[in-house]
């Protein structure tokens, strides 16, 4: 059967990583590069890079950049960050991106989705939310989780997978950072409603948290992390065998 | 030299990074000449597959391939380019296919059981029927490879070298004398995937 995926993501800006700290064997952990090797090596199952430079000119940089880790790396990747257009799109995949992930830009034009999966296949396009509880529902976020949209979540996953999402990411403001655990809550309401692969994302702190999301809730299908990777306070061999011998199937 | 079919189908960076990271002379082209003078050739491969066989069709190089792998030059499909071995592909219509694998092309979503995800994206565990394969000489029980497909190769026991367990054995790769096809992408299965293509570059 397809194993569950463990995501490291990188988080890119004018051509460096930032957030890396302290890594063992790597000798410059803000070379996204050097930073891709060592992820590889550990078993990640693919690789998220999340451009999050403001200027035209750090965009340039950053495409250099992809095209030296896809160059070398080769395991999926999905890029991140700025996708507005179909030339982004088209930017980024020429460089070795397999997917690219969507969501203000997704916000600000909503038929960016058809258009993307119509050009690039469904499994191109991953739709990436930001959601946060208010008054009880589950609410789309803006400008990186600070601006309420108004829009419910659980549909606006609906909409983009009816118009050619492959995949979604939920990023989970309320957990986000508080390393208490993925929200399952919000996972298994996004699982009742798609029928594509669900990645989840903030909240994770030990490889219990894993374990949690993968065994109780079939319908999420990868956990991304950052920080927990990045500070080794989880290394992603250990995690993988431990999920393992708690009954998950990953990729060893 | 590796000579990679360039039919408008499809991102080949990684496939030649991944060819150059072995040390591998590639070429990618659309010249008859250069399917001729190279050691092995590639059919790599995205998309629709009546959308890719026009595609190959309008290179001319059908006549070029087919004398090449009946000559014993070792071919690759690659996904798509696996699936366009077959005789045929019942995606959205019939379709002929080149024909140098029996078996056809059908979709996956009507053979595998409710609750099953289409596509089958994903990193699967590679069974290998017949280690004794050379194309498996750096191959090992635990290899997982990535697939990304919603139509799978059928009808197509006896030429089957390896499965992928999805509800269903998926057919992973073929053989038809010189003729190899995987359905999973060796350029983006990690470790797994390169000891395959080293394993074909010494065909």
């Amino acid at each position: 059967m397809i194993t569950k995926r463990i995501i490291p993501c990188l988080d890119v800006r004018d051509g460096r990583v930032v957030k890396g700290v302290n890594f063992e064997g790597v000798r410059d952990v803000a070379d996204p590069v050097e930073m891709a090797r060592f992820y590889d090596r550990a078993g990640a199952d693919e690789l998220v890079f999340y451009d999050i430079t403001a200027s035209a000119e750090g965009r340039g940089i950053f495409t250099d950049v992809l095209r030296r880790v896809a160059g070398e790396i080769f395991i999926p990747l999905t890029v991140g960050g700025g996708i507005r257009s179909l030339e982004d799109f088209d930017r980024v995949l020429k460089c070795g991106a397999d997917k690219v992930s969507v969501n203000s830009g997704a916000i600000a034009d909503p038929s960016l989705i058809g258009r993307a999966a119509q050009r690039y296949g469904d499994q191109c396009v991953v739709l990436s939310m930001d959601i946060k509880r208010v008054d009880g529902r589950f609410m789309l976020f803006a400008r990186g989780g600070r601006e309420n949209t108004g829009i419910d979540a659980l549909e606006w996953a609906v909409r983009g997978v009816r118009s050619g999402a492959g995949e979604i990411v939920a990023n989970s403001i309320d957990t986000d950072g508080v390393q208490g655990g993925f929200d399952l809550e919000l996972l298994d309401a996004l699982a009742a409603r798609v029928d594509v692969p669900i990645v989840a994302s903030g909240g994770a702190g030990c490889m219990q948290d894993f374990a949690d999301l993968f065994l109780g809730h079939p319908g999420v299908d990868a956990g991304l992390a950052a920080s927990i990777f990045h500070r080794r306070e989880v290394e992603i061999g250990a995690l993988k065998r431990f999920l393992r011998a708690s009954g998950v199937e990953v990729r060893l | 030299m590796i000579a990679i079919i360039d039919y408008g189908v499809g991102n080949l960076f990684s496939l030649c990074s991944s060819l150059r990271s072995l040390g591998l002379e590639t070429k990618v082209t659309r010249a008859a000449q250069d399917l001729i003078d190279a050691d092995r050739i590639i059919l790599p491969g995205v998309g629709a597959f009546a959308d890719a066989a026009a595609k190959l069709r309008d290179t001319g190089l059908v006549d070029t391939i087919r004398r090449q792998a009946s000559a014993g030059k070792p071919l690759l499909g690659i996904c798509l380019g696996m699936q366009l071995l077959f005789e045929k592909s019942y995606e959205y219509g019939e379709h002929p296919g080149l024909g140098l694998v029996p078996g056809e092309v059908v979709p996956l979503a009507e053979a595998l059981p409710a609750g099953l995800k289409v596509p089958h994206i994903g990193w699967n565990r590679l069974q290998i029927l017949k280690k004794e394969d050379p194309l498996f000489r750096y191959s090992g029980d635990e290899d997982y490879v990535y697939y990304v497909h919603s139509y799978y190769a059928a009808r197509c026991e006896a030429n089957t070298l390896a499965v992928s367990e999805y509800g269903l054995p998926v057919t992973g790769a073929v053989r038809a004398g010189s003729v190899v096809g995987v359905q999973f992408h060796p350029e983006k299965s990690g470790d797994a995937g390169l000891r395959l293509l080293r394993a074909f570059s010494e065909l």
